[in-house]
């Protein structure tokens, strides 16, 4: 059976539209790593691990290029945030499923949802001209890594909050039937079946949480203090991956900013495992909010 | 009944934490609206949001901040729609759900909805604005975006197409119905609700950005009077007043408030939408 022109005419504008969209990613992938190859050739992945400091040049040869102190600041960025956003976020879930009167856990769901929806520019914002006069007031300099963990676990309290939320919901009623008809406790019931029923979802929300800090640029930009090293205590301040990107894209040139590319890569490639491991857990459909 | 002591104490500890937990989460909340009505709304006016920047943005307005960021986001919608509508529609419509060219193509959408938005900056820089030769422009700047809300809108316009009913299908097929007329009198409708939603959040997502603008559309005030001029959008102004220009608080406040009910009248309008046309709240 032929089918009518028009058809072919249309599923054909129709994949290419898709084939399009499905090809973005991989644009964006090859681009970062043909601007990394000089950078790469250049300087070698081996001296971004063991060069003695971060001090970039356009010449390889008269440059340092340690990327390790931005590995760092991100991953304390990330993992600070998260110890704090993840039992808030979860918590926040099980009291609008379980302890709040269905008007409060309404108005609540709905505040998780505005905060969710506040630009990051404007968390940074807040964060420079509130939270860090007020960690200054306790030790200088105030742009700190603690600054970026507080703003950062404001920002991805609601990714857990609502995932969170909506893995509690997909738990099937009959177990929470079964945990009643046992004369389960409020919290024995939550503790014992609703929790580790949800626990796949729970997870999933977490390491997608995980993967937006470790991406977040503009709020840990604005609160960190961008000074390049290890930290050694939640006072100093920072550089994230992200951040160096930011400050030093504007004026970098040739291997420089190759370098910057590679800094891109490295912050893609930590993202991308974060997401595909949160879909392999999640099973297969991913939801972002 | 002594023996239920312990697990009803364990309760009453759960629910004080729960209680805490969402009390603190609202008041830093509260904190952070009150403290932007408080600084920024004294300073909005008419003029706030007509008027050019002038001195690095401490004084004047906004008006051609607005005017770029609203030009922005008509090259990402002008872009990100049909393609995005377009590739929804094979999506739910053309090939098999678990086909493995679907597989694919969600896989690699489930994939760019995760790029940081920076890195979305280092690729338009490259991209757009060097091997397309189109500089630190609007044009360059919407088109980032563009790439930035695309699965944002695929995903929800999907789920519009997957919501109408296969009756209709079946239906245009005993007809004997061409798949075009089909897609076009009869699913496209049933699928407008999801595309609304997809819209909304994707002009939220838009909006919101900064990073990915900074070197693609640029730091320029003036008024732009090309696509390919540079403009700065709300969030850059927010971001620059903030960090690089001394006693700019006050204007950055002004702007981020703008930036919020902006945010505030389009998340209203995605509400109201999904009210009127699906009975429900948005899917998210």
């Amino acid at each position: 059976m032929s089918r009518p022109l028009a058809d072919r005419w249309l599923t054909g504008i129709l994949g290419a539209g898709a084939v399009l969209a499905g090809l973005v990613v991989l644009l964006i992938v090859a681009f970062l790593t043909i601007e990394s190859i000089p950078a790469l050739r250049e300087i070698g992945p081996g001296r971004f691990i063991t060069d003695v400091s971060w001090h970039p040049d356009r010449d390889a040869t008269r440059g340092t290029f340690l990327l390790l102190p931005m590995v760092a600041g991100t991953g304390a960025l990330a993992l600070g945030a998260l110890l704090l956003a993840a039992p808030a976020g979860v918590v926040s879930a099980v009291f609008c499923r379980f302890y709040a009167p269905a008007p409060v856990a309404r108005a609540y769901r709905r505040l998780v949802e505005l905060l969710a929806g506040i630009p990051s520019v404007v968390y940074g914002f807040w964060g420079l001209v509130t939270l860090v006069p007020l960690l200054r007031s306790i030790e200088p300099p105030g742009q700190s890594l603690l600054a970026g963990i507080l703003v950062l676990a404001l920002m991805i309290l609601p990714t857990v909050a609502l995932l969170a939320d909506s893995a509690l919901r997909s738990v099937p009623r009959s177990l929470l039937d079964a945990a009643a008809a046992l004369g389960m406790e409020r919290w024995a019931m939550v503790r014992g079946v609703v929790l580790p029923a949800a626990a796949q979802g729970i997870t999933t929300g977490v390491l997608l949480a995980a993967a937006r800090a470790v991406g977040e640029t503009m709020a840990v930009l604005m609160v960190c203090g961008n000074v390049v090293q290890v930290p050694s205590s939640l006072f100093e301040p920072v550089r994230s991956l992200t951040a160096n990107i930011a400050l030093e894209m504007a004026y970098a040139t040739l291997d420089h900013r190759s370098a910057l590319f590679v800094t891109g890569l490295v912050l893609m490639a930590a993202v991308a495992s974060l997401t595909l491991v949160a879909a392999r857990i999640g099973g297969g459909e991913l939801r972002h909010e | 009944m002594s023996e239920l002591e312990p697990s009803r104490r364990a309760d009453r500890r759960a629910a004080v934490v729960c209680w805490l937990v969402a009390g603190g989460v609202s008041l830093v909340f509260g904190w952070i609206l009150l403290d932007l009505l408080r600084l920024g709304l004294p300073r909005i006016s008419w003029s706030f949001l007509v008027e050019a920047p002038a001195n690095a943005g401490r004084d004047g307005g906004i008006g051609t901040v607005l005017v770029s960021t609203l030009a922005i986001l008509a090259v990402c919608l002008a872009v990100a729609v049909p393609l995005g509508l377009g590739c929804a529609a094979y999506l739910a419509e053309i090939v098999r759900r678990d086909g493995a060219f679907g597989r694919w193509i969600r896989h690699s959408l489930d994939l760019l909805a995760a790029v940081p938005s920076i890195v979305f900056g280092l690729f338009g820089t490259v991209f757009f604005c060097q091997i397309l030769g189109l500089g630190f422009s609007i044009l360059a700047g919407g088109l980032t975006l563009a790439c930035m809300v695309l699965p944002i809108l695929i995903r929800a316009t999907e789920a519009g197409f997957r919501s109408a009913p296969d009756d209709l299908r079946r239906a245009a097929a005993a007809l004997g119905l061409s798949q075009t007329a089909t897609l076009r009198h009869l699913l496209l409708p049933a699928a407008l609700p999801g595309l609304m939603v997809g819209l909304v959040l994707g002009v939220g997502r838009a909006l919101a950005e900064t990073a990915a603008l900074l070197f693609t559309s640029g730091y320029v005030t003036r008024m732009p009077t090309s696509w390919l001029d540079s403009g700065r959008a709300l969030s850059v102004h927010i971001y620059d007043l903030a960090m690089n220009v001394p006693g700019g608080e006050e204007a950055a406040y002004a702007s981020a408030l703008v930036l919020i009910v902006l945010l505030a009248l389009v998340n209203g309008a995605a509400t109201w939408a999904a009210e009127a046309w699906i009975g429900g709240r948005p899917a998210r």
